[in-house]
């Protein structure tokens, strides 16, 4: 039992933080959000020489070879940063999904290519009715059913679907399966989207945290600069409080998150409802991360100047996708009452249930 | 990956030797509420039970009585404590806040005197720091302990000394320096309460049962030797021990995540009349439970790793108890017309105390420090934020 990263793990999100306060700061996050440039091949790159994209692909397709254990802290740190490209759908979600796939000599290609960044790759489970990123990837990894397809981005018709969160680029995917686009159906294809979606949701989490700790820092920032009354609006119990409460529900989503992480690595029991915890422990979080923000904000975040509507935004975003929260809340709820988790004090760490 | 979540073998036989011990030495039947005379009898009982199979705090040293446990195993034997449904710990005050305070400030003589007896269940101790017009603010105290030779004079109105009318020995917080201020010229005191010049009356409750108490000092004398640290270090001494409490020992996982499996359980037995809703707080429960475990495996495993633990316990309290309060309004909500039932009843809490249990969770927000000034510190100390 030892519930702590490693020196190396710490190391890597360390430079990953680094990193991303560089290329995408919120004057860059700004920039980028209202079109005045485009520098989302260059963060790319920069994210790819760390070997981000390839994190969980085996060694032998050109990845590092690593787990969800040490990628989940890159993606608390994507979305720390707000990150615009969907680099956690690419990286924690398709990558792993094709790596099930290192028979097909198709997605073996594809594999290779994604573990460098080279190729993006774009995820399309049913589960979300519209495509991140899909406008800039190369392939798109498609559910339909039970069955996994593998397309071309040519092979497949977008149409724009705007979002008020101007950094996250959605898109319907208009597109027929047939049996050259398929890599799986049944049972296969099931239990690999079924691991797609946990991943999916266990890096929405991880970003969620990312971005309360980012919305509180811009908040204590705001409120150790403006003076209201003759002082520091900071100093109030009030705002103090508003924001110790976002601090309180964040630091108890943590340890769901990497334990959820650990889970999802080890293909352990409970998966589905630490997940779907982690999930709703990191939604509930940014969200009222997001609310309190913006009213130690007052009006000012309520205005485009201010940047914290980009990082809200973010948070509202991730809220909906890889199942909402009425979905995980019914998911574990099921799974509590049904008996299909072991409750008690002994069970935390136990290997069965779902 | 490092992140390992599974017990070693060594790990796994020691939660069996836990649980063979538990199983056969357990109460079969609940004890009286450890804040009537008659219960703190019985709870006095069992830690003398609890001693004789060496179980009085498995984190200390052998030579005080305990087992030398590192916390995963510390974290092992509550969760087989509170999983035997074992009674609560009447001497928590003694064995979680000041043992841990005087392992890390006493004396080796000071070690020997009192841990011992403490693990034993001999000496049963309260906490004597808030007084009439020192609560949050609590450096605004105004007892003192007077020089007088070899011997301090303790004088002074202490309140809200939980447990204190079954109490045995008491720590607290005096002015060595009467016309010291605030944090400065304070020192940490152990002292008899069956003794000349000390007056203990108790305070009974919202539940009507006696469980903390007033503490009037006249003229108590105590050797110099019964102060802990160096005269005037009280106040850091303190906090210290307010990091204890608030922070990982005070309130294991365990415990609530007991409360929250009764609590699905006493769903089940209602959910054909619940609102629906009710069903979504008992997951909701169930999760904070998890949550608060593993966070504290994650903060144990870190101070194991070399880490320590700071102003991050100002979070945990806040956790904890809010989610004990919500667990035990969910509870109430559940049992309907039932809830304002007494545990005497004939039809009361479905053979739980859970009106007990809510009543004490109402408390929680307001001791070891009111959750308003948790918030506070958790501004201030880790975000920055202005004072």
């Amino acid at each position: 039992m030892d519930f702590t990263f490693t020196e190396q793990q710490r190391m890597m999100a360390g430079a990953c933080r680094e990193l991303l306060d560089d290329i995408c700061s919120p004057g860059a996050t700004r920039l980028a959000a209202e079109g005045r440039s485009d520098a989302g091949a260059e963060r790319w790159a920069r994210l790819s020489e760390i070997g981000v994209p390839g994190m969980l692909a085996p060694e032998a397709a050109g990845g590092l070879g690593l787990t969800d254990v040490d990628l989940v802290l890159i993606a608390e740190q994507t979305g720390r940063a707000a990150l615009p490209e969907p680099l956690m759908e690419h990286a924690g979600v398709a990558v792993p999904l094709l790596a099930e796939f290192a028979g097909s000599p198709r997605a073996a290609g594809w594999l290779e290519r994604a573990a460098t960044g080279e190729a993006r790759i774009a995820v399309g489970p049913e589960c979300n009715p519209f495509v991140l990123g899909a406008d800039r990837a190369d392939a798109l990894l498609m559910q339909h059913g039970d069955e996994v397809h593998l397309l071309e981005r040519d092979a497949v018709t977008l149409v724009p679907e705007p979002s008020i969160d101007t950094l996250r680029s959605l898109v319907c995917v208009e597109w027929s399966p047939s049996a050259a686009t398929r890599l799986t159906d049944g049972d296969r294809g099931r239990s690999a989207w079924s691991r797609a979606f946990e991943r999916g949701a266990l890096y929405a989490a991880a970003q969620c945290a990312g971005l309360a700790e980012r919305m509180v820092a811009l908040s204590v920032a705001y409120a150790s600069d403006r003076t209201q009354f003759g002082k520091l609006i900071g100093s109030y119990q009030a705002l103090k409080h508003h924001l110790a409460n976002v601090q309180v529900t964040l630091e108890f989503a943590r340890p769901v998150i990497y334990a959820a992480a650990a889970r999802v690595a080890t293909a352990g029991g409970r998966t589905a409802a630490m997940v779907s915890h982690a999930k709703l422990a990191a939604g509930d979080a940014a969200d009222l991360a997001a609310r309190n923000a913006m009213q130690v904000h007052g009006a000012m975040g309520y205005s485009w100047e201010v940047d914290l509507h980009f990082y809200m935004k973010r948070a509202w975003a991730l809220a909906g996708t890889w199942g909402d929260r009425s979905f995980h809340a019914r998911r574990v709820q099921s799974l509590v009452l049904s008996g299909a988790v072991a409750l008690g004090p002994d069970m935390t760490f136990s290997r069965a249930g779902i | 990956m490092a992140i390992d979540l599974t017990y070693t073998s060594a790990q796994q036989a020691f939660r069996q030797q836990v649980r063979t011990w538990m199983a056969a030495n357990v109460p079969r039947e609940p004890l009286e509420s450890l804040e009537t005379p008659a219960g703190a009898a019985q709870h006095r009982e069992w830690e003398r039970t609890l001693a004789s199979g060496n179980w009085g705090m498995v984190t200390w040293p052998k030579e005080y009585g305990g087992r030398g446990c590192d916390l995963i195993e510390w974290l092992i034997f509550e969760e087989e404590y509170y999983r035997a449904q074992a009674p609560g710990r009447l001497n928590q005050n003694g064995i979680f806040l000041l043992g841990p305070t005087l392992m890390e400030f006493g004396t080796p003589e000071q070690k020997a005197r009192f841990l011992p007896r403490m693990a034993a269940g001999q000496d049963i101790w309260a906490q004597a720091w808030s007084e009439p017009q020192a609560g949050s603010d609590l450096a605004a105290l105004k007892a003192t302990a007077i020089r007088d030779g070899d011997h301090y004079v303790l004088s002074g109105h202490k309140i809200w000394a939980s447990r204190a009318v079954y109490a045995d020995w008491a720590f607290g917080m005096f002015r060595t320096d009467p016309v010291s201020e605030r944090h400065r010229g304070i020192s940490f005191v152990l002292f008899p309460l069956d003794q000349p010049g000390v007056r203990v009356r108790g305070i009974p409750q919202i539940h009507g049962d006696t469980g903390f108490a007033e503490i009037f000092l006249e003229d108590a004398r105590v050797p110099v030797a019964n102060r802990l640290g160096e005269e005037g270090q009280g106040w850091h001494i303190a906090m210290a021990t307010a990091g204890f409490e608030r922070g990982l020992m005070l309130r294991s996982p365990a415990r609530f995540q007991a409360t929250a499996a009764k609590l699905v359980e006493l769903y089940h037995r209602h959910s054909a009349e619940a609102d629906p809703a009710l069903g979504a707080q008992v997951a909701q429960a169930w999760m904070n439970t998890e949550a608060y475990a593993l966070n504290t495996y994650m903060t144990a495993s870190r101070i194991m790793a070399g880490g320590s633990i700071g102003v991050e316990t100002s979070l945990n309290k806040i956790f904890w108890s809010e989610m004990d309060l919500a667990m035990h309004r969910a509870a109430m909500s559940l049992l309907g017309a039932r809830a304002e039932l007494k545990h005497v009843s004939r039809n009361g809490g479905d053979g739980d105390n859970w009106l007990e249990g809510f009543m004490f969770s109402l408390a929680g927000p307001i001791y070891a420090g009111t959750n308003e000034i948790q918030r506070n510190m958790i501004a201030e100390r880790l975000l920055g934020m202005p004072r």
